[in-house]
């Protein structure tokens, strides 16, 4: 793996600039979780629109690796305007194709650090499901 | 006349390392990560496959030629390993399967059948989780006290604090690294030595990081077990040591059973085999007990003194370079009283990105909380930066280190 595929300007930009970034006051739905061999940290919080299914905004704050920061910067743009349900079924890999890049299995855990805290805030609004077998999710400590 | 100690040839002795010999992504190895494992000398690799190809066979159990031939070499590391730290008898190392199954020994067999309620066990806050877990759980299962020696702003433990520690109860354990593997502070375990018996309690050491680095005299230092690990020293992984008085070692209660530590089995009742052998249940790391024999050679070899000044050398160069980068945060003591381990951080950039780039240039340094997440905290961080060396770095290592670290300013900042 070269160094300009992991650092990739997008994901640069991203870390840099990152989107969605704040608290929600009065938030509908809203999870910490934490990467515990890392520290990458991640708190996410929803407003839903009056449907109270639609994710009308969608905000994180953490601290972290870049690519945990990006990937769930990126993740604040793919969600917002789709309905809870929609993303509680939404595979790993869909986020994983907009990261873009090679990424092992102990940076894999960065990535989707922000895809699982988005989840667990929505299980707990809303009770969908949390996904059952996820690889590579099963040392993040999600509160 | 003066003493001199010679001086260590690291560019020389580079070529008796392998793992020299091979490029990372295009760019040759600089491998700054020795403090988690050392790598390994073509003497230690051969004295191991020559062991596997001519004297291999299990120990202490056949009558003929070749078990008494692997016994010689089983028996003769355990020589070697004594003589190394200079302990009174070979006879009080126990091989374990490194530093932490030496602790848990310790912990378990001594721990639970002499704590209770009303004992304190301390530890300190620069304790590798090795020799910080075990002691904590010990004591909770015990229902003994557990209490924490905390650090100055450089690094180093408060002993200040010693006496209000023991306020309350009796301290029957003290347990502490000789050489912080994070931090690399070299801790003045002789003094806490002192005091522990003092209270009436033994002193436990953590020499994981030490035995690499410095000259070993338990007798010296006063203490009562010392646990070491082969492969931080150019030894293989899979064997360790665990010093103990004999005393101690011989009223305490086995670890493991199984085969090799009895006396004599009977449905009714099973007796312990002696000293050491009580403790090594099941068939030892054989051919790893002469890796670490091996290793021990090659370092006396070399001279641990001239490791050791070796080692101060490169820590005060690095601190030195790396005090240079901007934004840099260094934590630890100064260098006189570090080992070749220097923890860092880089602004706000997150450990894992610092190594993930300087991979790209072929430097390895560990990035994360190295088994010290009650150190992290005191420093108020998830993870540093740890760049350590050893006998084979050059000092143009530690340079490309430096303009790794100006590199990762240019992509992140």
């Amino acid at each position: 793996m070269s160094f300009d595929q992991m650092y990739r300007e997008v994901i640069l930009d991203h870390y840099k600039n990152p989107r969605g970034h704040g608290v929600i006051e009065d938030a509908d739905a809203r999870a910490e979780g934490m990467n515990p061999l890392c520290g990458d940290e991640v708190t996410i919080s929803v407003a839903f629109g009056d449907d109270g299914e639609t994710i009308e905004d969608v905000m994180f704050e953490g601290r972290g690796c870049a690519i945990s920061q990006a990937a769930t910067s990126m993740l604040m743009d793919m969600v917002k305007g789709r309905k809870a349900s929609e993303i509680a079924a939404m595979p790993k890999d869909e986020l994983l194709d907009e990261v873009g890049i090679p990424l092992t299995p102990i940076r894999l855990k960065c990535a989707l650090l922000g895809l699982g805290v988005l989840k667990v805030a929505l299980n707990r609004a809303k009770g969908t499901p949390l996904p059952e077998e996820w690889a590579g999710m099963d040392e993040l400590e999600l509160k | 006349m003066a003493v001199t100690t010679p001086k260590l040839d690291a560019q020389k002795l580079r070529t008796d390392f392998p793992i020299f010999e091979q490029l990372i992504h295009g760019k040759p190895l600089a491998y700054l990560d020795s403090a988690v494992t050392a790598q390994k000398p073509r003497q230690v690799l051969d004295a191991m496959e020559t062991f596997y190809e001519t004297s291999y066979a299990n120990v202490h159990r056949g009558v003929y030629t070749l078990s008494e031939r692997a016994t010689a070499a089983f028996e003769g590391a355990r020589d070697k390993a004594a003589a190394f730290i200079n302990a009174p008898s070979s006879r009080e190392i126990v091989f374990t399967r490194q530093a932490t199954e030496a602790l848990n020994l310790v912990a378990y067999a001594w721990g639970m059948n002499n704590l209770g309620p009303g004992d304190i066990v301390v530890v300190t806050e620069l304790e590798h989780h090795s020799n910080f877990v075990p002691w904590q759980y010990v004591a909770k299962r015990t229902g003994a006290t557990f209490k924490m020696i905390l650090l100055t702003e450089t690094g180093e433990l408060d002993l200040d604090e010693l006496d209000a520690i023991a306020d309350d109860g009796n301290v029957k354990i003290v347990a502490n690294n000789l050489v912080s593997n994070s931090l690399g502070t070299i801790n003045p375990v002789d003094k806490l030595a002192v005091w522990a018996h003092e209270q009436g309690a033994i002193m436990v050491v953590d020499a994981a990081q030490a035995a690499p680095h410095k000259r070993i005299d338990v007798q010296a230092l006063g203490c009562d077990f010392l646990a070491f690990s082969a492969h931080k020293m150019c030894g293989p992984s899979g064997v360790g040591a665990l010093w103990g008085r004999l005393e101690l070692l011989e009223a305490m209660e086995p670890f493991n059973l199984g085969g090799h530590m009895i006396r004599r089995v009977r449905f009714e009742e099973t007796t312990w085999g002696d000293v050491p052998h009580k403790f090594e249940a099941g068939t030892s790391p054989i051919a790893e007990a002469v890796g670490l024999g091996a290793a021990i050679d090659y370092l006396e070899g070399i001279g641990m003194d001239a490791i050791e000044a070796y080692e101060h050398e490169l820590a005060a160069y690095a601190l030195e370079r790396l005090a240079e980068v901007p934004g840099i945060t260094l934590y630890g003591p100064p260098a006189e009283r570090r080992a070749g381990i220097v923890s860092f951080n880089l602004a706000e950039f997150h450990p894992h990105d610092v190594a993930q780039i300087l991979d790209m240039e072929g430097i390895a340094i560990r990035a994360g909380h190295h088994c010290c997440q009650p150190l992290m905290e005191r420093l108020g961080v998830p993870a540093t930066n740890r760049a350590s060396f050893y006998l084979y770095t050059v000092r143009e290592e530690i340079d490309r280190l430096v303009d790794g670290l100006h590199k990762v300013q240019k992509v992140l900042g």
